[in-house]
């Protein structure tokens, strides 16, 4: 099969044998559940069961404002294990920015019973929107680090080709390859079942990097010929969804549309076996396989762990290093950030997390000025000119940044990680686009400001005027019916005048 | 000699008659500076600039009656769109204009409110909701924090109270660093 190139991009080193070779392992029952009201990209969800509430594992425990989020940027959110509700409240959420949101914490009672599920027995037998419904209703998003709702990519019509993405580039990052190891039939299975809801694809390819030849291996023996498993150059970040549909088709997506746009839709490994198990077994999604990775635990792996478990647990489980863990990071070491401490829960876009002690992290330089040696440009994967972005977002001349399209920029850092100079370039782009963003939201707000403001000068002056009216008919009408009755009167006396006058000639 | 000046005499007519009826034709509604202008401002209405709302500020712009640096919520950013627009010198704000104030948003304390109608009748966007001798309450998504209710309320029960940062709305901080000293 013929493969395209990106351009630009890194070979690193992937830190992957520390948690590659020992199995998936289900993770313990905490004895506390924190499942924030939002662990996906769209509309955030409500709570729908209340304080002091028993719940089983896999009830919906928060749901969008409508009755059917099939439709809307929103998945549910189900209850890991079985329990009481102890609170609804604001509590500190695996975010850059270290605030707290609405959270449902769960005390377990360590029975994990599930409640009435209802699987599928022959997907074939129902219609891409009935199954979409179902996979909808179990709360799936996107499990290789965005949290897009997967419902939303499986609504796309005329798709022709299917990818699934198990290129796994980041370093320290497991969980995929041990899923495609062990699952390879789940996996399968869930493709499948995703190129169904589709409509039938014509083509359905998973890609795996190839350093990873067991994932590989297994996949094929798997597939049995039935969709393409193809190997692709190991190469930081092949993962990306855009990088992957350029590798495998040539094809470039801009920034403004989605890859349906171009009839291609990519679903990460673990996704495809999120759907499989909510059709086969009608399990929602309450868990997932993630890697616990770096020298600060004693042995590093990849569990499958129930959503809202607090990463101090996990740690716990994994066997806690001697030595202080100094830093936390949630997700890879290129594209996660770190965390101030262990109490933050587990949620749908978890994929990894690596906990390293002083003597794991290299001290990196201080930053010094950029001298323009164009490094950054050259393994730039989206053919940008990141040291022309870094001067425009220093200087917060945001025009200037979007006229060298900064909103093309996928955070990846790899400008970053080759810049002689050691500037934390990402972080200056992810400041740019922060505030472009935040400006063009203020700007709509001015926009209904002025557009209500509009209104209400208008309403009070149509109120005057319609008050003005009243008034005028009021003394019309009344001078009227007065001038009426004095002519009554008039005329009642002038008649009486004239019958007294009749009488006396009588 | 004759012809020239015929043939001149004449194109100025015919240009004369073509710029007459474009002027009719295309005759442009309204003051479009003012727009341009109107467009920059924050449409806070909050009357800090000392006209009764955005647009008279935008107009007195446009006629040249007031500075471009009479806008507290615009800020620095906005009087440097405003210079910009219109090629006026960018003038520093103001002293009394000059404090550029948290996002800001009203909150009724609702046992207190006696159910006066006031501050309905002050709210520039109609983001106060109530009835004569019923409770009010602020919708907190249309309150542009203009301040306006705060003084007519007698008796003081409209707060202003800083925008709660939520994760939704969080914005990445600009990078400060130390660069390193190379000589001493």
């Amino acid at each position: 099969m013929k493969l395209w190139q990106f351009h630009g991009g890194l070979k690193l080193n992937g830190h992957k044998s520390l948690s590659s070779e020992s199995q998936i392992t289900p993770a313990n029952i905490p004895p506390l559940l924190v499942l924030p009201l939002l662990q996906h990209i769209g509309e955030p969800t409500e709570a729908v069961v209340k304080v002091g509430d028993k719940v089983l594992k896999g009830q919906v425990i928060g749901h969008c404002r409508e009755k059917d989020c099939s439709f809307l940027m929103s998945t549910p959110i189900h209850a890991s294990s079985s329990g009481t509700v102890v609170a609804i409240e604001n509590c500190p959420v695996p975010h850059p920015s270290g605030l707290t949101a609405p959270c449902i914490v769960i005390e377990t009672d360590g029975e994990d019973k599930w409640i009435e599920r209802t699987p599928i027995a022959d997907y074939s037998t129902l219609s891409p929107t009935q199954l979409l419904y179902h996979i909808a209703k179990a709360g799936i998003v996107g499990l290789g680090g965005a949290g897009f709702p997967a419902h939303i990519k499986l609504s796309s019509k005329s798709i022709e080709t299917l990818i699934i993405n198990g290129a796994e580039c980041e370093p320290y990052i497991t969980c995929d390859d041990r899923l495609m190891r062990e699952y390879p039939h789940d996996i399968i299975a869930g493709a499948q079942i995703i190129s169904h809801v589709l409509g039938g694809t014509q083509r359905c390819v998973i890609a795996v990097e190839n350093n990873k030849p067991e994932a590989y291996q297994a996949l094929s023996e798997a597939a049995e010929g039935q969709l393409e498993v193809v190997l692709v150059p190991t190469r930081y970040p092949t993962g990306g969804e855009r990088q992957l549909i350029q590798i495998l088709t040539g094809k470039e997506v801009g920034r403004t549309e989605l890859p349906a746009a171009r009839g291609i839709v990519v679903h990460n490994v673990i996704t495809a076996r999120a759907v499989y198990r909510a059709v086969q077994y009608g399990r929602p999604l309450v868990s997932r396989v993630m890697t616990v990775t770096g020298k600060g635990v004693e042995k590093p792996q990849n569990l499958e762990v129930r959503f809202g478990t607090l990463m101090r647990f996990l740690i716990d489980q994994c066997g806690r290093g001697k030595a202080r863990i100094e830093r936390l990071i949630m997700g890879g070491p290129m594209m996660g950030f770190a965390l101030p401490n262990e109490e933050f829960p587990i949620i749908k876009t978890t994929n990894c997390l690596i906990v390293s002690p002083a003597d794991e992290i290299e001290k990196t330089p201080e930053p010094m000025p950029c001298i323009r040696c164009g490094a950054c440009a050259q393994v730039c994967p989206v053919n940008l000119l990141p040291q022309q972005l870094y001067w425009y977002a220093k200087a917060k001349d945001f025009n200037k940044a979007q006229d060298y399209h900064i909103f093309d920029c996928i955070d990846c850092g790899c400008c970053a990680h080759v810049c002689p100079s050691h500037i934390p370039l990402v972080s200056y782009y992810r400041y740019a686009k922060a505030e472009i963003r935040a400006s063009s939201q203020e700007h709509k707000q001015a926009e209904i400001a002025k557009q209500r403001h509009e209104f209400r000068t208008f309403r009070l002056e149509r109120n005057k005027n319609e008050r003005k009216e009243k008034l005028q008919k009021m003394k019309e009408t009344s001078n009227a019916s007065k001038e009426a009755a004095i002519k009554a009167a008039l005329e009642r006396t002038k008649a009486k005048k004239e019958q007294v006058a009749s009488n006396e000639q009588k | 000699m004759m012809t020239a000046i015929a043939l001149l005499a004449g194109l100025a007519l015919i240009f004369g008659l073509l710029l007459g009826y474009a002027s009719v034709r295309f005759k442009v509604e309204g003051d479009p500076v003012v727009d341009q202008i109107d467009a920059i401002l924050p449409q806070q209405q909050c009357g800090k600039c000392g006209y009764p709302g955005c647009r008279p500020y935008a107009e007195a712009i446009a006629n040249g009656e007031a500075e471009i640096n009479l806008c507290p919520p615009g800020g620095e950013a906005g009087m440097l769109a405003l210079a910009n627009l219109l090629d006026r010198e960018p003038k520093q704000l103001s002293v009394e204009h000059s404090v550029e104030p948290a996002k800001m948003v009203a909150v009724i304390e609702e046992k207190i409110c006696i159910g006066c109608t006031l501050c309905i009748q002050a709210c520039p966007v109609d983001a106060i909701l109530g009835g004569p001798k019923l409770m009010h309450t602020v919708i907190a998504k249309e309150c542009t924090g203009c301040e306006l209710c705060v003084a007519p309320c007698p008796v003081d029960c409209i707060k202003m109270i800083p925008v709660p940062q939520a994760v939704t709305t969080w914005k990445w901080p600009y990078p400060i660093y130390k660069l390193s000293v190379i000589t001493e």
